[in-house]
């Protein structure tokens, strides 16, 4: 039996050991005390996502300050924000030691134990975000999250200065989400006096609610779907990722493309399905018809674009485009199967960009840029992480064997159970579209002739694999993750992400 | 004409007037930030007091003289310090069986008036050194030459 006060220290443990990093430790203990922390965190996290599977009701609750729920914050996890806890711990327990060389790159190192101290503060944020059911505790934490993303972001400045110009446009649009969260939030205290998210859906499923203020909560509904959708980065809100992406250190790619969205994608499917409730968001306002145009527009437009980039980091800030629309339309289609195909296309994209970020960050390191002009043959130079960015490219496709095949499956089959075969085939061209620039870094990877000449700006470089234990390593790891999930090997979490969807659109009669 | 131009450092008025004021704006910050447990006020609003004390101690003197009474260092400790504290608060309650944050665990078992007036305190304490210590931060970084 898990401790009781589990929940709490999920947030807690990276909040003190964040603040420690930054007053009392400098240069690599910094990053040796963050790595510590997040390996910490997915102790604990595995350890609440077990007790969840346990506990009565498959809901373990935790009231902070001893107040009691409604009235006290209270943190709430069941199936669906433990599935995501634990994509968001192990993508912070993989990604903190790969980051390491990248960030010293980056960096100067009088600033490290500051970079090191935000960064455990980012995954306070995004934990904080997953486990809470208050509210206004999304809130604060949203905030907690985007203040320390963007100055993730901005860290990148010492290599490439478009990192203020692009950290600056991701605060002005996360700070505008921010504020259309919480006036929609503040709405919603106004109509049902709760800021408790299981006491909101209870009381907005009262006939009399709905009657007297159904205005207002429309506003609200309205308000918090434009704010979520800017903190996802769904088509047309997607203005800030791929700047953002493509000018951060390349482990902050890793950790954000791998991290912060999918919370954005949580947050979406707790206050559409459950706080609003699938019946007020999809049967009685057209949200779904909405989200599946702006998905299928992020699919192709995102596929289409990712196509034209040359620069490595911008190529897969698009492909996040188009797979954030993978994760909308399964949320848009509100079927059991179209949310746990969302579900696990969370959790397969987390794996797969995490994974792709990192061999960039091994390219980077060895060439100071990654550039598909420049991928000539590295496929016998740097033959691992060549691997890794090849499988990960695969993974993006959806090839079988590849765990995005097997999102992609349960997404074309919740579209086609309800006839709405054009999303099916959306779904189809958008991987054909990844097809096509997948193939744009995989085939210079491998079928370059012999002797092609090293690329320029690799003088010093020798032509040699990246450090393996330090950098190779951890994207090896999240590739054989992804892989394992394809194969058939990830039971356990698409049992989770299946009792999830079943939690929130429960089998009645179908839609 | 010259007064105009002269600094305000060397304006007896001014610097004076700034003399006398700054002790007090700190010692009612403090008092706000000790007070938010029972009546108004409260970390937030005492935290941007006393950083007014180290504003108009600024504007007097003068950007380089204050940094050195209070160099950026100590402000980015204390920011993180005050976070700590109201952390630390939290984790004191958990090792002494209680939740995170239940102040009522924090002081003698019989006595929860007590306890949650401690907890609140302290907690309050934290917001406001955290609150002085980000202000000054963000006046630095504003007024500076942009050096950081």
């Amino acid at each position: 039996m898990s401790h009781p006060d589990v929940p709490a220290l999920v947030v807690v443990v990276p909040l003190l050991t964040g603040l420690l990093t930054a007053l009392a430790l400098r240069g690599r203990w910094a990053w040796a005390a963050a790595t510590l922390s997040s390996w910490l965190v997915l102790a604990l996290v595995l350890d609440l996502a077990l007790a969840v599977q346990h506990a009565p009701g498959g809901v373990v609750s935790y009231a902070l300050g001893g107040w009691a729920p409604p009235v006290g914050i209270e943190y709430r996890v069941d199936r669906l924000n433990a599935f995501v806890l634990v994509v968001v711990a192990v993508m912070g327990a993989v990604v903190t030691p790969g980051a390491r060389l990248g960030v010293e790159a980056a960096v100067p190192a009088d600033r490290l134990h500051l970079f090191w101290g935000v960064w455990q503060l980012c995954q306070v944020g995004l934990l904080g975000i997953t486990i809470t059911g208050d509210a206004f505790n999304v809130y604060v934490l949203l905030e907690i999250g985007s203040l320390t993303t963007y100055t993730l972001v901005a860290m990148g400045k010492h290599r490439d200065r478009r990192a203020l110009t692009a950290a600056f446009q991701y605060l002005v649009m996360g700070t505008v989400g921010a504020s259309f969260l919480l006036v929609g939030i503040g709405y919603l205290l106004q109509v049902t006096g709760t800021l408790n998210m299981a006491d909101m859906a209870a009381r907005l499923l009262e006939p009399e609610t709905a009657r007297a203020s159904g205005r207002t909560i429309r506003a609200a509904f309205s308000l918090i779907a434009a704010g979520v959708c800017l903190k996802m980065a769904l088509f047309p809100a997607h203005t800030w990722l791929p700047g953002a992406y493509a000018h951060a250190p390349a482990p902050v790619s890793a950790l954000l493309a791998s991290t912060a969205t999918k919370v954005g994608v949580y947050v979406a499917i707790r206050f559409l399905y459950g706080i609003f409730g699938r019946e007020l968001s999809f049967e009685r306002l057209p949200t779904g018809p909405l989200l599946l145009v702006c998905a299928a527009v992020a699919i192709l437009a995102g596929s289409l674009l990712a196509c034209r980039q040359r620069d490595l980091k911008r190529l897969l800030a698009w492909s996040s485009v188009a797979q954030i629309g993978y994760m909308a339309l399964g949320v848009g289609l509100a079927s059991k199967a179209g949310l746990a195909g969302a579900l696990l296309h969370l959790l397969q994209h987390a794996l797969v960009k995490g994974a792709l970020f990192l061999a960039v960050g091994a390219l980077v390191w060895r060439l100071g840029a990654a550039r598909t002009d420049d991928l000539g043959g590295l496929g016998r130079r740097m033959p691992w992480t060549a691997g890794v960015l090849t499988l990960g490219m695969l993974g993006l496709v959806g090839v079988p064997g590849t765990a995005g095949f097997v999102s992609k499956w349960y997404l074309v089959t919740a579209a086609l159970e309800q006839g709405l075969w054009p999303v099916a085939v959306v779904v189809l061209v958008g991987s054909l579209l990844a097809a096509a620039y997948a193939l744009k870094v995989i085939e210079p990877l491998w079928a370059a002739p012999e002797d092609l000449p090293p690329p320029a700006g690799a003088a010093a470089w020798g032509g040699r694999e990246s450090p393996f234990s330090s950098l190779v390593l951890p994207g090896l790891v999240l590739s054989a993750l992804s892989l394992g999930l394809g194969l058939g090997l990830g039971g356990p979490a698409q049992g989770l992400a299946l009792a999830a969807a079943e939690d929130l659109v429960p089998a009645r009669g179908g839609p | 004409m010259n007064a105009e131009r002269r600094p305000l450092e060397e304006q007896v008025v001014v610097r004076k007037t700034a003399k006398l004021l700054i002790p007090f704006v700190v010692v009612f910050g403090v008092y706000m930030v000790t007070h938010g447990e029972i009546g108004p006020g409260g970390g937030f609003q005492g935290g941007v007091v006393i950083a007014a004390a180290y504003f108009l101690h600024a504007l007097v003197h003068g950007l380089a003289e204050v940094q050195r009474v209070i160099p950026r260092r100590v402000t980015d400790a204390l920011a993180a310090l005050g976070v700590l504290l109201y952390a630390g608060v939290g984790v004191a309650a958990l090792l002494r069986g209680g939740r995170f944050l239940e102040y009522a665990a924090l002081g003698a078992p019989g006595d929860v008036v007590a306890s949650r007036a401690l907890g609140m305190t302290l907690v309050e304490l934290g917001v406001g050194v955290t609150v002085a210590a980000t202000m000054i931060t963000i006046f630095n970084e504003v007024v500076d030459d942009g050096e950081h």
